[in-house]
């Protein structure tokens, strides 16, 4: 028992104290934005009052087992019987009755404080769709599409830039979830949802879908660059341009149009207008394919091409049953896309 | 003391069983047709405790695929399978079915009746939970689909729409999930009315409500929040079939229906069935802790009031699971509240257990290791709870392994650790022998062990920002390490309970012979011999107080001369 008593403490001590994770750890209490912070800051206040109450409650229960044990001296009589007592029943009543009350107003602070924050004009706004098995990003006041990789600039205390994100599902319930940016919300279709990130400082956030979605939503990984004012500029400036034409992977261009590709796929500029799967106009400008699954090499997606069911079991796009050389061509097409 | 007869009027002493000499058929016969509520009871329990081992090795095969990132122990289909059914099978299966096969089995016993309300009802309720059961694993065979894919269920246990329309799950595997538990929710309202009619009407003279053992009183409350509970999901059920196959548009999104509707009827389900579970554990508890600890339980009123509050402030919070779901903030804040105030009558109940043990003189057997286990494990389970009705932390929490290390807390840390209580405290009122303390205190031992290095550690990738649900995790999110000591502590569970199986058999067998009354106890039960005769008590017999043996011990100091 005594063992079963240190490893609790030990739970609770640990859980104050995680706060230095690891790089590339998504941990919720590594906030770098408004809402995760106050949600940090809320939840640390929380640990400390129940921290309180397992101190108290299970060091009385640890006290009581260690003393009242029945001892081999003991005799054959029975202890004194207590029935009850009225006045201690009142008093752990009120007690939690009162600190219910402060937990609740707490948090109902930070619940209006999140929830109904005005979004102030200099807003960025971003439709987020979440599909089996990958996520589009869709930028309605530029005119981008993009997908999986979603990009924001920097925002500041003293030069808010906040961006509000519009939630929607074109199939089943998805949920977006930053741990370092935001809590999460769910994608439900026929039920749009809003949410908004202020991320404080440069750097890439990584997340993932949270509410089970099918077969891959273990890969439906999600990418937010939190990119400073210069270089947000100089991404939205490229992702507004219609797809690269290089006449040297020509032939790679004439696979992708002359296939099933554009039933799903959309590259401005080709013939290509699919809305089904991710726009591929800027492929080659994201780190990774495939939501997440593996990084944009051409070795990746020429697997990828190849057999989808190999790289990511279950994903919705079909192997096309190409030959070695049109998918070379193709890879090379694709990868002229920044 | 252990061995004395007690002169409770009405409890009758038989001869000792002889070996029956019936053929396998009729022994067979006689087990399918029996209307006796303790064979009842046993066939739920041997029920509940085989889907026991099979809904523990799918958790094995979930952690083996979990131990490191991108294993390919499991294909990501069948892991969706295995914790679609971990799941199912738990709640549905285990828990309900133990639940339900204790209260068979006891409560009769308790309150001095000489069988359920509505045997007939009773079996027949115990038959369509047993074939609820087997129509769900029928699935593995039967569930093919029209891509020969998808055999079990793989929507989750929680079946969020419009994930389970024909549309994203083809074939048949989510109809049998569906079927399955429309025809074993029969079978548990039908227990519920049954446990209900034999508390109010069958109890022996001198029982009143207000002397019933806490645990039958928890049950009666637990039959009633079933009542209520149940029906929802049935419904919800019948809405989702009817979507699937006479093109309904309840859940069908693309038709105009709504995924967040079906979120509602599965919680106001969802939610009240934690506590259908919990409170048995909490009567078990409560009929335990004072056995071993030699006193009276503390303030018995206070735990009746606090337990009826449980159960009827758990219809209000149900919507605390739905806090990412888009509400209003008003919305949030009112569930917000409702799921704090569940805090106060469960922090009644643990200082009710704390002062019962505190002057006592405590006997470390088996069965009250568990429940201390219980205690300890019930109220971190509570504080995390309280985290997470927080709701901008739930926003963080929510549907990570934070939760799942919280709601593994409640149903193994507290309910299944109370129920293996509760088997080694009845287990010689059943079969007539004692579990073997050595192999009792190594299953609770690494049992504890396990569940520690598993649940704890849940929490901690929980915070690092690792959802439920998925079959593997990225090398690089500082996950790795954790989830090889989950794994680890999986596997030392399953030894724990490979023991406790063995430790089941081989008493039956080998057990030494317990007597009426091994643990010198307080309750009606053990006033009759072990096992008890068909139909228990000869006459009704007659009670003074809440603890008539104890009034018979102690004529000197009887209960009911402090009794209120």
């Amino acid at each position: 028992m005594i063992s079963a008593l240190a490893l609790c403490l030990a739970v609770s001590g640990a859980r104050a104290v995680w706060a230095d994770a690891p790089q590339g750890t998504p941990s919720i209490f590594a906030p770098a934005s408004t809402p995760a912070t106050n949600i940090r800051d809320l939840s640390l206040f929380v640990l400390s009052i129940t921290g309180g109450i397992f101190v108290v409650v299970g060091g009385l229960l640890a006290w009581a087992i260690f003393r009242y044990r029945a001892r081999k001296t003991d005799d054959d009589s029975e202890p004194a019987q207590i029935y009850g007592s009225t006045q201690v029943e009142l008093a752990w009543t009120v007690i939690p009755i009162l600190i219910v009350v402060v937990l609740f107003l707490t948090t109902a602070r930070i619940i209006f404080a999140i929830q109904d924050a005005p979004k102030p004009p200099a807003a960025l706004e971003v439709t987020v769709v979440g599909h089996q098995f990958w996520w589009e990003f869709r930028y309605p006041k530029l005119g981008i599409v993009t997908a999986n990789e979603l990009h924001v600039p920097v925002s500041s205390k003293q030069d808010p830039k906040p961006t509000y994100l519009h939630l929607l599902s074109a199939d089943v319930d998805h949920s977006f979830w930053v741990p370092q940016l935001a809590g999460k919300t769910d994608l439900i279709p026929n039920h749009p949802n809003d949410t908004w990130i202020d991320p404080l400082h440069p750097g890439l956030y990584v997340g993932q879908c949270a509410q089970f979605c099918g077969v891959e939503h273990a890969k439906m990984l999600l990418r937010v660059y939190v990119d400073p004012p210069d270089e947000f500029a100089a991404w939205v400036n490229q992702q507004k341009q219609p797809g690269v034409q290089d006449a040297s992977v020509v032939a790679g261009r004439h696979v992708f149009e002359t296939q099933a590709c554009t039933n799903c796929h959309r590259i401005t500029g080709t013939a290509a207008a699919g809305t089904f799967g991710p726009d591929l106009t800027h492929l080659a400008s994201r780190a990774t394919i495939a939501s997440g699954a593996a990084l944009n090499t051409p070795e990746n997606l020429r697997a990828w091409i190849q057999d989808p069911d190999h790289l990511k079991p279950g994903a919705l796009m079909p192997a096309m049953q190409l030959n070695g050389e049109q998918i070379d061509e193709l890879v090379a097409y694709l990868n002229t896309l920044h | 003391m252990a061995d004395q007869t007690l002169p409770i009027a009405g409890t009758v002493d038989v001869t000792p069983r002889r070996r029956s000499t019936a053929t396998l058929l009729e022994w067979l016969h006689g087990w399918v047709v029996t209307v006796d509520h303790k064979r009842l009871g046993i066939l739920y329990l041997v029920y509940g405790i085989f889907f026991l081992l099979v809904a523990g090795a799918e958790a094995i095969a979930i952690r083996i695929q979990l131990a490191w990132p991108g294993m390919h122990f499991l294909s990501p289909e069948l892991y969706n399978e295995m914790f679609t059914m971990h799941g199912t099978t738990m709640v549905f299966l285990v828990g309900m079915t133990i639940i339900f096969g204790f209260a068979n089995y006891l409560v009769p016993l308790m309150i001095g009746a000489r069988d359920m309300a509505f045997p007939r009802l009773n079996a027949f309720s115990f038959w369509m939970s047993a074939f609820g059961g087997l129509l769900l694993y029928y699935s593995f065979i039967g569930g093919f689909g029209l891509y020969g894919m998808g055999a079990a269920p793989d929507v989750g246990w929680w079946a969020y729409a419009p994930l389970t329309a024909r549309a994203f799950s083809p074939g048949h595997a989510t109809d049998y999930w569906a079927l399955a538990l429309i025809v074993a929710g029969f079978g548990t309202l039908g227990t519920a009315i049954n446990v209900i009619a034999t508390t109010l009407s069958m109890r022996c003279r001198g029982m009143s409500l207000l002397r019933m053992p806490l645990f039958v009183w928890l049950m009666l409350v637990v039959s009633g929040l079933t009542l209520i509970t149940i029906t929802p999901l049935t419904a919800a059920q019948i809405m989702l079939v009817i979507d699937r196959y006479l093109g309904g548009h309840f859940f069908d999104t693309q038709a105009g229906g709504s995924a967040v509707v079906w979120m509602h009827f599965f919680w106001i389900f969802g939610h009240p069935e934690v506590y259908v579970l919990v409170m048995p554990a909490f009567g078990i508890a409560s009929e335990i802790i004072p056995v071993f600890s030699r006193k009276a339980i503390f303030g018995y009123p206070a735990m009746v009031a606090a337990s009826v509050g449980i159960a009827f402030v758990s219809l209000g919070v149900w919507a605390h699971h739905m806090f990412t779901v888009g509400m209003t903030s008003v919305g949030n804040a009112f569930f917000v509240l409702s799921t704090m105030l569940v805090g106060i009558p469960t922090g009644i109940k643990i200082f009710n257990w704390v002062a019962t043990v505190w002057g006592g003189k405590i006997r470390f057997a088996t069965p009250m290791l568990f429940c201390l286990g219980f205690l300890f494990q019930f109220l971190i389970a509570g504080l995390t709870g309280i985290m997470l009705s927080v709701a901008p932390w739930n926003w963080q929490l929510h549907n990570s392994y934070f939760v799942i290390a919280h709601f593994h807390y409640v149903l193994v840390g507290a309910i299944v650790f109370n129920i293996f209580a509760g088997i080694y405290y009845w287990y010689p009122k059943v079969t007539g022998r004692m579990l073997s303390e050595t192999l009792g205190k190594w299953h609770f031992w690494l049992f504890l062990i396990g569940f520690h290095l598993t649940f704890d550690t849940m929490h901690f990738v929980g915070i690092l920002g690792m959802p439920r649900s998925i079959y593997t995790y990225e090398p690089d999110r500082g996950w790795n390490h954790l989830n090889l000591i989950i794994s680890l502590g999986g596997m030392i569970q399953g030894i724990a309970v490979l023991i406790f199986a063995l430790n089941l058999v081989h008493s039956y067998f080998k057990g030494k012979m317990a007597g009426n009354d091994p643990w010198d106890a307080w309750t009606l039960e053990w006033a009759v011999p072990s096992p008890p005769p068909a139909y228990n008590f000869a006459a009704d017999p007659v009670v003074h107080s809440r603890r008539p043996l104890w009034d018979l011990k102690h004529p000197e100091d009887p209960d009911w001369r402090y009794e209120g």
